[in-house]
């Protein structure tokens, strides 16, 4: 006790001991400097600048824009009001995109338990683990174009899928991608196949940063892994669980690449943001385009927002 | 520290660019590029945008600058290729910075051209010379001159249908199904390929037809006066409703959701796909796949859309891309130069087998068998562009765009509900809301 008082008192007063020293030289020291209190800014500047032009000026712009008639080329533009909102709200068949997501968000839910199956099991001890992990991991790292024209070829009638299918009796004849739910499944089947790799290692993580003698205690005392599973990893990885369901909620809503350059949207595989892109780029409609992008911040936002109140982000406390 | 000052200096920030952001640059100059006099005294470098990035990497573009380079020596001029030619130029002109001489997007509206290039001339002095300049005429002064012209067809397997017993060409679209129908009763090959997944070929290729079945070259200006573009007996109807024929019938490929271009024109040349509708340019891409396949490059052939008029064909010529001057380009005399040069004496657009812009200059070889059949060619007229687009682009139809042709597939193979004449009606009703808002 008293060791920790003695250290602790120096401490406690180095700064009058040097001012006093310094101040024969400068009246104050840095401490007071009022340059200093923007020290901090002067190293937040870069990354400030950054943040600002790449994220807050576009999302400007496009509010600004979802207000106008813009095409999108023309120097001119006229400010319409909400008449692209109005439009937008007026017009069903905008929004009825917005079910071809429940295909995606289907997934999610399938991607989310194939995740935490393998995160689990491979969290412990098993041979070849590390090798499991990276080919569970390996489809996130590929650039989601090649993805798209790697499984262009896979469900091309006659194609991989079709030949695998064959070998076991399948009639492997289908045309995957020529019917409305038999493409959206199997874009849907796309996604989860290279985001699972992503939710495993954010599980994985999470997992891994259990402390390791709570397993140990509960092997003594008898628990299955099931039980462990149930006691001790659900509630310790809850945080992660938490923001991945919101990442596929938000992910679902937003799915663009793959249904885009696999079929472009057509055979009813269009979904929201794609419909905001051909109305910005094929129509030149920048500005409705717009109102559609703030349209899904807001519903993104909002769905977040009702989630985190329906399911609060408690302190994980195992102990 | 709070967090508020942050948030309000971000959101001051955003403020003050945004409206920095919406003042645009300065106003380009009005004056017309004319080219130098003085072609040994003309200078200076200019850039020169184009979509034919094959052409700039194989030096091809290399050597039509060094023929001009012989007459305009101390013109510099330099390439530059671009793959998403439309995405890309398009987000460049909202800058002053869109080369010297370039392509005119198809999203530039044509009421706009003078807010980006260079008048080129009174387009009653440039039509004395050249083809398709209605195109870019906007109030009486032309913007551009086209690369070339292509006329509207069919490219075919000719060895094929004559395997099939088929000698002539067909007059009518119920004749044309008939035979593709022969065509799938004597071989294995597909006898209508649609390139549904690559979509640009179900755009304007089957648009441009329009004018090919009633023999009338105002006939794509009739659809900004029109309530029933695809009423019964209108070209549109006609042209939609043989593609839904076909692909009704079974004619086409089986799996459309799946096509590849570069793949279509090897199987053509080999005879397991029987025609194509596009224009008189594949016609020679489809010969360079049939010699790289081994194959007869004779075997491909090219016919008109299956209609008479009064006992004749017709086929529509239409303009390619048109080249115009930038009117922020500093060195506008030497860029008309290299304009005109490249229409009138590089011989460009023969080597492509396109109609040159030239009205003196011959019909390329590839229609040659137009010429023979006393096809009659139809030049489009481009008169009210302006207003057709503008309804087009409110009612989001797309007439130059893939996916409602696509949706009109989709319908003829069942993977969407609903009857053709469903579609038509829908179709046309979006068209009168949209003329009603946009066209006058």
């Amino acid at each position: 006790m008293t060791d920790t008082t003695q250290k602790a008192a120096p401490a406690r007063h180095p700064a009058p001991v040097r001012r006093r020293r310094h101040d024969t030289v400068s009246s104050r020291s840095w401490r007071d400097h009022p340059l200093r209190r923007i020290t901090p800014w002067l190293f937040l500047l870069a990354p400030l600048a950054l943040l600002v032009t790449f994220t807050y000026v576009p999302v400007g712009n496009m509010i600004y824009y979802s207000f106008t008639d813009w095409d999108g080329v023309s120097p001119d533009r006229n400010f319409t009001g909400l008449h692209n909102y109005a439009q937008l709200f007026t017009r069903p068949e905008l929004f009825r995109v917005f079910f071809v997501s429940f295909y995606y968000l289907a997934a999610s839910a399938v991607q989310i338990v194939i995740a935490l199956y393998f995160a689990t099991i491979l969290s412990f001890d098993l041979r070849l683990r590390n090798l499991f992990k990276g080919i569970l991991f390996f489809p996130y790292l590929i650039n989601g174009v090649a993805i798209g024209f790697v499984f262009l070829y896979f469900f091309q009638d006659g194609g991989t899928l079709d030949s695998i299918l064959s070998w076991f009796g399948a009639g492997g004849d289908h045309a995957w991608l020529g019917e409305p739910e038999s493409a959206n499944t199997s874009l849907a089947g796309v996604s989860v196949w290279r985001f699972t790799g992503l939710n495993f290692v954010l599980f994985l993580g999470a997992i891994q940063s259990i402390p390791g003698e709570l397993y140990e205690a509960a092997q003594l005392d008898g628990a299955t892994r099931r039980q462990q599973f149930r006691h001790i990893i659900a509630p310790g990885i809850r945080p992660v669980l938490g923001l991945s369901v919101i990442l596929a909620i938000s992910g679902s809503l937003a799915v663009f690449e793959i249904p885009y350059i696999m079929t472009g949207g057509s055979t009813g595989t269009s979904t929201f943001v794609i419909q905001s892109v051909k109305l910005a780029f094929q129509f030149n409609k920048t500005g409705l385009a717009s109102a559609c992008a703030v349209v899904l911040l807001l519903v993104i936002l909002m769905v977040t927002w009702i989630q985190r109140r329906l399911v609060p982000d408690d302190k994980v406390d195992l102990v | 520290m709070s967090r508020k000052p942050l948030s309000a200096a971000a959101l001051l920030a955003t403020a003050m660019l945004t409206i920095a952001g919406c003042s645009g640059g300065a106003a380009p100059s009005t004056e017309t590029a004319v080219a130098p006099s003085d072609a040994s005294k003309a200078s200076g470098t200019i850039t020169v945008l184009t979509n034919r990035t094959d052409l700039v990497q194989d030096g091809t573009m290399g050597r039509y600058a060094a023929a001009f380079n012989a007459i305009y020596p101390k013109v510099t001029v330099k390439f530059q290729g671009i793959t998403d030619y439309e995405g890309e130029v398009k987000i460049g002109m909202n800058t002053a910075d869109y080369g010297d001489v370039l392509l005119i997007p198809s999203a530039i509206a044509k009421g706009d051209y003078p807010k980006f290039f260079a008048p080129l001339g009174s387009t009653a002095a440039m039509s004395q010379k050249y083809r398709f300049t209605g195109k870019t005429d906007v109030k009486g002064m032309t913007y551009g001159i086209a690369n070339f012209g292509s006329v509207n067809g069919f490219v075919y397997n000719k060895a094929l249908w004559t395997k099939a017993g088929i000698a002539n060409w067909p007059t009518s679209p119920a004749q044309f199904l008939g035979d593709l129908k022969e065509i799938k009763a004597k071989s294995a090959a597909a006898p209508y390929y649609t390139n549904y997944k690559d979509g640009w070929p179900l755009s304007s290729q089957w648009t441009n037809s329009a004018g090919s079945v009633s023999c009338d070259a105002k006939a794509s200006d009739a659809l900004a006066g029109s309530d029933k573009p695809w009423g019964e007996g209108s070209d549109l109807h006609v042209i939609d409703t043989l593609l839904y024929d076909i692909v009704h019938e079974g004619l086409s490929e089986k799996d459309p959701t799946t096509t590849n271009w570069e793949t279509s024109k090897t199987e053509l040349a080999k005879g397991k796909v029987g025609s194509m509708l596009l224009g008189s340019w594949a016609v020679h891409q489809v010969r360079d796949a049939a010699t790289a396949a081994g194959q007869n490059p004779d075997d491909i052939g090219f016919m008109p859309f299956p209609a008479q008029k009064n006992g004749a064909f017709c086929a529509t010529l239409v303009s390619d891309y048109q080249l115009a001057v930038n009117a922020h380009s500093k060195n506008k005399a030497a860029a008309r130069a290299w304009l005109d040069w490249f229409t009138d004496k590089s011989g460009f657009a023969t080597k492509e087998g396109g109609v040159s812009a030239l009205k003196a200059a011959a019909l390329p070889s590839v229609l040659k068998p137009y010429e023979d059949n006393d096809v009659k060619l139809v030049e489009r007229s481009d008169a009210k562009t302006e207003q057709v687009n503008a309804i087009d682009n409110a009612a989001e139809i797309g007439l130059a765009k893939q996916d409602y042709r696509q949706k009109l597939i989709d319908l003829a193979r069942g993977a969407q509900q609903g009857s053709l004449q469903g579609y038509f009606a829908d179709l046309d009703k979006r068209w009168a809301a949209a003329a009603a808002v946009a066209g006058s």
